[in-house]
């Protein structure tokens, strides 16, 4: 006995159907591959600010650290088929994973330690906290540093950027996994290991190019003296920051530039590049990206990053 | 009627069965991500930690396990818990064997962070054999991988590429 072949448009169902009843459970989607509900990546996670500590100055320093990563995680992620190679591309695609990761974990930390930082979404709106933070806020509300978000250059730039990049966050990172702040700890503790992959990554590469070819070298130091004048910001205090380093719960940056500095200088000495002497990029009026105050780099990467979000709130389409 | 104990045994059974959907020969108890099975209020409350903070197979992960424990007739709920960090020594025996029989490599002993962490500016260094072939001949292709969790190697003697289970 032979089967005919099903018809796709009978009434009786289709060829397809047995892949929609997973089981009789109602609102069942297991068929997805990561479902069609958003979860909450602190499900269960108490989320309790401790008594004396300022909630929004907490939640401000959150969207500092979380922006740092979401924007630099998108500027890496534009890495993705334009590396060197297939390892290369592996290599920043992960990066910038551990990044979104960790944006992800920061921003919902900074919606629930105060709630008025998240933009207001239409009634009803499945859209998660966080992703109404990295979706619908305008570069003025983003509290992310310049050197995170200004445009790629070649691959000995993403090298220099994530080597300065990591080798701040790894310090203040292995300092707040201390912070009174139990989930700003724990994202921090997690964020430390990563970190160090990204940190030893960037230097292997900074030392291979700047004892490569002439070129290769060339590059490094362009890409180098390119980046320089941004890192100031990475190092200085901004009020928020000394608020909360004060209260136990975040870290001075300024307390970690000196093992910032032997990291680095670690890293010049086995390469042979010598430390430029290039001033740090002002402020405007004294406002830079800790404030808003951010380059016009930003708007358009956040265009592009945000465009599909923005024109469906609702989280369908 | 199984009684409560009995029945937290059986979701805590049920949950330690779900696989991780990257890494299919090992149990979410093998992968040391299974963290508790509580019964709360007539509920099941699981709670898995994230191996990496970007992991995207925790989505999937907690609807797998949501579903194992409802064909199974629980009311089941998936938390986070996010301290201590996984590490990679949570990875069990049984689920290192796994690991092996399924041509990836293990990971080794987890690097203690006291203090601040040392640069490492030369290739890593971990004493491996191919899971194939078993030679000792392998070199690192890169310290990042398909998933986040695994990095590059080949074998010098029979030529084949393999992963390996990062330290963390």
């Amino acid at each position: 006995m032979s089967h005919s072949t099903p018809d796709p448009n009978a009434a009786a169902g289709n060829v397809y159907d047995g892949l929609l009843e997973h089981h009789d459970v109602a609102g069942d989607d297991s068929q997805w591959a990561f479902g069609t509900d958003f979860e909450d990546p602190l499900a269960g996670v108490d989320t309790t600010v401790p008594d004396d500590v300022d909630a929004h100055e907490l939640a401000t320093y959150c969207l500092m650290l979380g922006d740092d990563a979401l924007v630099l995680s998108q500027r890496i992620s534009e890495w993705c088929s334009n590396a060197p190679d297939l390892e290369e591309d592996i290599a920043l695609a992960n990066i910038a994973l551990d990044l979104l990761g960790q944006a992800r974990l920061l921003l919902a930390r900074a919606a629930a330690a105060d709630p008025s930082v998240v933009p207001t979404l239409p009634e009803g709106s499945p859209v998660p906290a966080e992703d109404a933070l990295a979706f619908f806020r305008d570069a003025g509300q983003f509290r992310n540093l310049r050197i995170t978000e200004v445009p790629n250059g070649d691959f000995a730039h993403v090298v220099v950027r994530t080597l300065l990049f990591a080798t701040v966050r790894l310090s203040l990172f292995t300092r707040l996994a201390e912070s009174r702040d139990p989930v700003l700890a724990a994202i921090a503790a997690k964020g430390v290991k990563e970190l160090t992959y990204h940190r030893d990554y960037a230097g292997r590469w900074f030392l291979t190019l700047a004892q490569g070819t002439d070129e290769s070298r060339r590059r490094l130091t362009a890409a180098l003296a390119e980046l320089w004048p941004l890192f100031g910001e990475p190092l200085s205090t901004h009020p928020v920051e000394a608020g909360v380093a004060a209260a136990g719960v975040g870290v001075d940056p300024a307390a970690v530039a000196d093992e910032v500095d032997v990291v680095l200088e670690q890293v010049f000495a086995v390469s042979g590049v010598d430390r430029p002497g290039a001033a740090p990029l002002a402020g405007v009026q004294g406002r830079t990206g800790r404030d808003g105050l951010h380059t016009e780099a930003l708007s358009r990467m956040l265009a592009e990053m945000q465009v599909v979000a923005r024109a469906h709130p609702m989280g369908k389409w | 009627m199984p009684t409560a104990t009995a029945t937290a045994t059986t979701a805590y059974d049920i949950a330690a069965s779900v696989t991780d959907p990257e890494m299919p020969m090992l149990t979410l108890e093998d992968l040391g991500v299974l963290r508790g099975v509580r019964e709360s209020g007539g509920r099941v409350v699981v709670t898995i930690t994230p191996t990496y903070s970007g992991c995207p197979a925790m989505a999937t992960m907690r609807d797998d396990l949501v579903h194992k424990l409802t064909d199974a007739g629980y009311d089941a709920r998936v938390e986070v818990a996010l301290s201590p960090a996984w590490s990679s020594d949570w990875i069990s025996e049984r689920g290192r064997a796994a690991l092996r029989a399924h041509g990836l490599s293990a990971p080794g002993r987890a690097p203690s962070a006291d203090g601040p962490i040392a640069l490492n500016l030369s290739p890593t260094r971990r004493r491996l054999t191919c899971p194939r072939c078993g030679s000792a001949q392998v070199e690192l292709t890169s310290e990042f991988g398909a998933t986040a969790c695994k990095a590059l190697y080949r074998c010098t003697a029979c030529l084949e590429p393999f992963e390996h289970v990062k330290e963390i």
